[in-house]
């Protein structure tokens, strides 16, 4: 399955959906994606100021365009999230987008779509860490593996 | 167009921001510190930097991104970097990160006294609008000993290019000899006719003329038609002329400019800008307002500030800020029995209101208070300024010219080269 991770660019997180089968929708592929585009040169994430006008689709103009731009990116992600796994809380080194506006709303439109989704807290110790990939991996492995979807 | 010359000092410009790259504006902001010869850099900072910041700053924010900024600031006032002059640059809107702005900026001019810039863009920000900001920024960073001058000397001449109007000065060993202000039609021509007018006045020939200075938006195009030693942003060049004028040079003092098309609003310190802003977005705020209200009255713009005085803008409900639905208001209350003195002194308190709304937030008020161009003429605007700072507020002599009287200043510093 699709599994959309948050905080979107959490590598830890990304590794663990791929460990378990599944796609990670992750936010380095989109950038990744964006900087390799040929013919646009807007530096350093190659993100236009078409890219906040995007970003309509999820909030109105009054909202901050850093706050657009980023919504732009994470379209497709969550146009194809069919499950998702959130971290409450992290630290920042755990992954980060920079914005709490950004972040409110992409959690807000993942619970809203209704798909199979874990929320746990970010680990304080290192029982908690445990404790942690257990829930992530249970829920992992609840979900229907990628490739026997038909 | 070059706008500022290669063998000026590159200078190192600190940008503290958030959102930026994603409004797709890294790209403007970088065209225009290109522009001003300015390179710009990034504080390093350690992730336990930013994760400590909170504590360290007192300011708990929720964003990361404005934790970073918090902590490269901290790293300037450490010194773990050098940087000659400071961006510091939010989404437009955020509330969150208009505080960090806000006190980043006041943190940075408290502890170091690196000029700094404070700005919040939309995804519509270019690199056109950002340039004067920017070259005012490096000129402050770069020029300070020409700013320092207090006194003008010999024979030099400013020319200020604005939106609305042209203004030419001729001045003589510190004395203004020589004025002239034309509306501005064709920026060449309107300047020479200014220029003719204040030589004519002054009773010199253009080729006596020691040193010239241009500003105003027309600034590039006058330089290279007058071949002017100074081609200089209206930032500079006006907190310089206001404190001229008004005779504060030492010590601190805001300048207010409300003009034809854009606002300023300065804090300067011993005659050098410290923080500033520059409002554009609305021409609400700004002399265009005031023209249209007294086209409207069938009074001269000249007439509307006397009008308000004897008015109470109380006795008008203003709906808007805007020039079409704001004037829209006016005209209602002028129907509906409201006189023209209450009408324009509506007018007044809603320019001068959006000004402290939207503006004086950014920079630290400090008296005296300075108002200055040709808006500040309309004597309705600083009574209404000043009951909104409960500040007085003062008029320098001449405050229509104040462009060009700092221009034709600080030209003097180039005579002797």
């Amino acid at each position: 399955m699709k599994v959309f991770i948050y905080p979107t660019n959490s590598l830890i997180l990304s590794d663990l959906v791929e460990r378990f089968g599944h796609e990670p929708l992750a936010l380095m592929a989109v950038i990744g994606k964006k900087i390799r585009t040929k013919g646009l040169d807007s530096p350093p994430i190659n993100v236009t100021p078409e890219d906040p006008k995007l970003g309509l689709k999820y909030a109105a103009v009054e909202v901050p365009s850093g706050v657009r731009g980023r919504m732009s990116l994470f379209d497709s992600l969550l146009t194809d999230a069919e499950a998702a796994v959130i971290v409450r809380d992290p630290v920042i080194s755990f992954g980060c987008m920079g914005c709490a506006r950004t972040n409110e709303l992409v959690n807000f439109l993942i619970r809203a779509k209704k798909i199979p989704l874990l929320e746990v807290d970010y680990p304080e110790n290192e029982d908690n860490a445990k404790e942690f990939v257990y829930k992530i991996s249970e829920f992992l492995k609840s979900l229907k593996p990628a490739e026997d979807k038909k | 167009m070059k706008k500022i010359s290669t063998n000026e000092n590159l200078v190192r410009i600190a940008q503290l921001s958030c959102g930026a790259e994603y409004s797709g504006i890294q790209g403007e902001i970088d065209s225009a510190v290109k522009q001003v010869h300015a390179v710009m850099v990034y504080p390093e900072v350690d992730i336990e930097d930013i994760e400590n910041i909170e504590e360290e700053f007192g300011l708990k924010v929720a964003s990361a991104d404005l934790k970073l900024m918090m902590a490269r600031a901290k790293s300037i006032v450490a010194g773990k970097v050098q940087v000659d002059a400071v961006f510091v640059a939010t989404c437009f809107r955020c509330a969150e990160a208009a505080i960090v702005r806000s006190e980043i900026r006041r943190y940075l001019n408290e502890k170091t006294g690196i000029p700094v810039i404070s700005y919040s863009f939309t995804e519509r920000t270019t690199a056109g609008t950002l340039l004067t900001r920017m070259e005012a920024l490096t000129t402050t960073a770069r020029r300070k000993s020409l700013l320092a001058r207090e006194k003008q000397s010999g024979l030099t001449a400013g020319i200020d290019s604005g939106s609305t109007t042209t203004k030419a000065i001729i001045m003589r060993d510190d004395k203004i000899i020589g004025k002239g202000w034309v509306p501005t039609i064709k920026v060449l021509e309107s300047a020479e006719e200014a220029f003719n007018n204040a030589l004519k006045e002054a009773g010199v020939g253009r080729e006596d003329i020691q040193a010239i200075g241009t500003t105003g938006y027309g600034r590039f195009l006058l330089g290279e038609h007058f071949k002017a030693d100074l081609i200089q942003e209206e930032i500079t060049v006006n907190s310089k002329g206001a404190v001229y004028l008004a005779g504060t040079q030492k010590g601190s003092a805001t300048v207010l400019d409300i003009g034809g098309m854009d606002n300023k609003a300065i804090s300067v310190q011993d005659g050098i800008p410290g923080m500033f802003t520059m409002g554009g977005i609305c021409a609400g705020a700004s002399g265009r307002f005031l023209e249209m209200t007294a086209k409207r009255l069938g009074v001269k713009i000249e007439e509307l500030g006397k009008l308000a005085l004897s008015g109470n803008y109380q006795n008008v409900k203003m709906n808007s800020y805007c020039i079409v639905f704001g004037i829209q208001s006016l005209v209602n209350s002028l129907a509906a029995g409201s006189t023209p003195e209450d009408v324009a002194a509506a007018a007044c308190h809603s320019v001068a209101e959006q000004l402290f709304e939207q503006q004086l937030q950014e920079i630290d008020v400090k008296e005296p208070v300075l108002m200055v161009g040709g808006t500040s003429l309309i004597e309705g605007l600083p009574k209404a300024v000043s009951e909104l700072l409960k500040v007085k507020v003062i008029v320098p002599e001449n405050a229509q010219y104040i462009g060009a009287v700092g221009a034709a200043l600080l030209a003097s510093g180039f005579i002797s080269k």
